[in-house]
């Protein structure tokens, strides 16, 4: 009984804020919400017919897919490179590993606004440039430009908890294994791939999950940077599910979208659980 | 989740009201004190010949989430009694969810029904049946920075400018000081109804006037465009996209913005206001309204339209008019809505607002406006490229709207 009770509060978070809101969205999944009137209709599952018919849904999952592509690629990479440079005895390595997690206690609001003023036409960004004499782009406005700039500012901002995580991992390598490997004439390429990689990979995983629904999930940045433009390079599924939703009151075929994001996050963490075996390091 | 959260919203606390009268709630877009505070007097005087309206609260929702969070409220059981609305009052009119308004409004003594212009309800109106009042018909007018163009060596005539005129002096004004030559407020290369200022002066329209056809690819459409992106790219008079410029913070020479938005001058530098430019149609003026309606899903009908009902009599209306240019023919002279405005003359406002009233065209405004709005943004966005082809774009802008044109 005790045990029940201990896990009551989580249980009941999870049963509220989890497992109804999924439940209630599957039902509007299947209904049309005339959010004016309040009027719910059954509509027999044409939600999901017109998922498969949304003329503008595979350029929706495009655009998802080179963005949740991009900031999951850098923010592994440039976090674990971030973490092997911070993880030397350096003088002042404190403060730059201050410096690199800053922005993650950032609201992401205005994280987000003081990089659309940065990246405008006549911003900061192309005012550096200038003096160098280059003409920059007008970064938000052109297709691929907005969505590298997307990318760029959410991976500045997030790339520190990974710093944190990796740093905490390389810390526990132990020391012994690096000597060992030094008194067998291993370089510093194979000290990594043969001790470093395959003793942090479980953190890897952790952070490969949360990054991949990080990703998925990152909504402000879209809506604050460029609205899903120019045209819908930058239209991510989360955004295009705010905007059925809330904006154009489709909150039944918002639901299904809501649900087909779901299932991705579902697949792709399960398939990474799965693919541990093949590469975490301490499992069977 | 957050949608399935929608349906855990509250109502208006039964409870509480039943401790003793009615608790009312309007959903507003501004919060400007003043105006607010103008509101609440008016409830109170309301409040004290009717006791049982225990409360009026004026909830104000910030104007680039208003109907999105209004739908939200409605759809989460939370609805207001009474909304001010503008472009989604097509869709509550077809939607049904509002209440209808001619017999009261003309069954209340000393409100003088026959007192509103005829061409002002049109908007908020189905079969005859009026679902809003429409309590602000702010015409769109040309704000002049004085101070700039006199830095620029230039002036303005007596006379109707045009367009060309003034993207040639806005041009001027760009290259001498570096600012801005003339913006269209709130357009941003993201709101491109506010460009419904600017192409009736080619004779263009969004769609035809029963709203099921199509007109932005038309050749008065891509004549109004191709001027639009001379403006940027050739006279350089209008800021491009992704470059900010606030005329009321003195960063542009001219802008197109409603005449209630002069409360923002606060005396920087010198103006003046004139009727919208001339364009090759000749001349034209064009309003932006905004409605106050009772919904049909508030739980107390009776009392919101009553309360209404006072809100808009021909006393309260008169306040209001210190903000909102109101519906009302007899209120509608330069002298008296000068008496009450301070940011502009009895000239001003007589050629800004009055002469204005008569034939003007509103907003491009449809059911579903915010999807409307999404897919033609979406699609003009190619536009605004320097080597665009226009037409082709304004092709593809008709393709996107016209299934949404029903």
């Amino acid at each position: 009984m005790a045990g029940y009770l201990f896990v009551a509060p989580q249980m009941l978070g999870v049963l509220l804020f989890v497992l109804l809101p999924v439940g209630l969205a599957i039902y509007y999944s299947f209904n049309t919400w005339n959010v004016f009137t309040g009027e719910m209709t059954f509509n027999g599952g044409s939600n999901y017919s017109d998922l498969v018919n949304d003329p503008q849904l595979p350029k929706v999952l495009l655009a998802t897919l080179i963005f949740s592509g991009g900031v999951v690629v850098l923010n592994l990479s440039v976090g674990l490179l971030l973490a092997v440079l911070l993880n030397r005895r350096l003088p002042g390595v404190t403060a730059f590993r201050a410096i690199f997690f800053s922005p993650v206690v950032v609201s992401v609001v205005a994280w987000t606004l003081v990089w659309g003023f940065l990246l405008q036409d006549n911003g900061g960004i192309n005012g550096l440039l200038s003096v160098v004499g280059i003409d920059g782009p007008n970064w938000l406005q052109q297709g691929p430009t907005a969505m590298v700039s997307v990318i760029f500012a959410q991976v500045v901002r997030s790339v520190g908890v990974n710093v944190v995580l990796f740093l905490a991992a390389l810390q526990g390598v132990p020391r012994e294994l690096y000597e060992a490997a030094r008194v067998d004439g291993a370089n510093s390429r194979k000290v990594f791939f043969g001790i470093t990689l395959p003793m942090i990979s479980p953190t890897l995983l952790l952070t490969g999950v949360i990054t991949v629904v990080g990703a998925l999930q990152a909504f402000a940045q879209i809506a604050v940077l460029t609205q899903g433009g120019p045209g819908v390079s930058t239209t991510v599924l989360v955004y295009y599910v705010f905007q059925q939703a809330f904006e154009f009151n489709n909150i039944g075929y918002g639901s299904t979208l809501a649900l087909m994001l779901l299932s991705f996050v579902l697949v792709l963490t399960i398939l990474q659980w799965q693919l541990r075996r093949k590469w975490v390091f301490h499992e069977e | 989740m957050v949608l399935a959260l929608v349906a855990c919203g509250g109502g208006s606390s039964p409870a509480a009201e039943s401790a003793g009268g009615v608790d009312l709630r309007m959903t507003v877009w501004t919060s400007n004190k003043d105006q607010l505070a103008l509101f609440d007097s008016i409830a109170a005087a309301y409040r004290a010949e009717h006791p049982d309206v225990r409360r009026i609260t004026f909830d104000s929702l910030p104007f680039a989430d208003y109907n999105s969070t209004l739908t939200t409220q409605l759809a989460g059981g939370n609805s207001p009694d009474l909304a001010w609305m503008g472009d989604i009052s097509h869709d509550l009119i077809a939607a049904k969810a509002l209440a209808p308004l001619t017999e009261k409004l003309k069954g209340t003594a000393g409100w003088e029904y026959g007192d509103l212009v005829d061409s002002v309800t049109a908007e908020f109106s189905r079969d005859g049946e009026l679902y809003a009042y429409p309590f602000s018909n702010s015409p769109f007018a040309l704000y002049v920075n004085n101070d700039l163009l006199a830095k620029a060596g230039q002036t303005v005539g007596k006379g109707d400018l045009s367009w060309q005129q003034v993207s040639k002096i806005g041009g001027a004004v760009n290259a001498k000081t570096g600012k801005a030559g003339f913006v269209i407020r709130d357009f941003d290369y993201s709101g491109w109804n506010m460009l419904g200022t600017v192409w009736p002066g080619w004779g263009a329209s969004a769609w035809n006037e029963d709203g099921t056809q199509c007109g932005m690819n038309s050749d008065q459409m891509v004549s109004a465009f191709q001027f639009l992106h001379d403006a940027i790219y050739v006279d350089k008079s209008m800021p491009g996209p992704g470059v900010k410029a606030d005329f009321f913070a003195g960063d542009a020479a001219f802008t197109v913005a409603q005449v209630s938005r002069a409360t923002l001058l606060d005396g920087a530098f010198k103006y003046s206001v004139y009727p919208l430019p001339t364009g090759p149609s000749g001349k034209y003026s064009v309003i932006g309204q905004a409605g106050v309606g009772v919904l049909k899903s508030s739980k107390h009908v009776p009392q919101a339209t009553d309360f209404l009902a006072y809100l808009t009599n021909p006393a309260n209306a008169a306040k209001l008019a210190q903000y909102f240019p109101p519906p009302r023919k007899s209120l509608l002279t330069g002298p008296k809505l000068a008496a009450v405005n301070k940011k502009l003359s009895a000239a001003q406002l007589q050629a800004a607002v009055i002469d204005q009233l008569n034939g003007a065209v509103t907003l491009p405004n449809h059911t579903k406006p915010a999807e409307i709005s999404q897919k033609g943004k979406a699609a003009l966005d190619a536009i605004w490229a320097k080597d665009a082809d226009i037409k082709s774009v304004l092709g593809k802008t008709c393709d996107a709207l016209q299934p949404l044109l029903k």
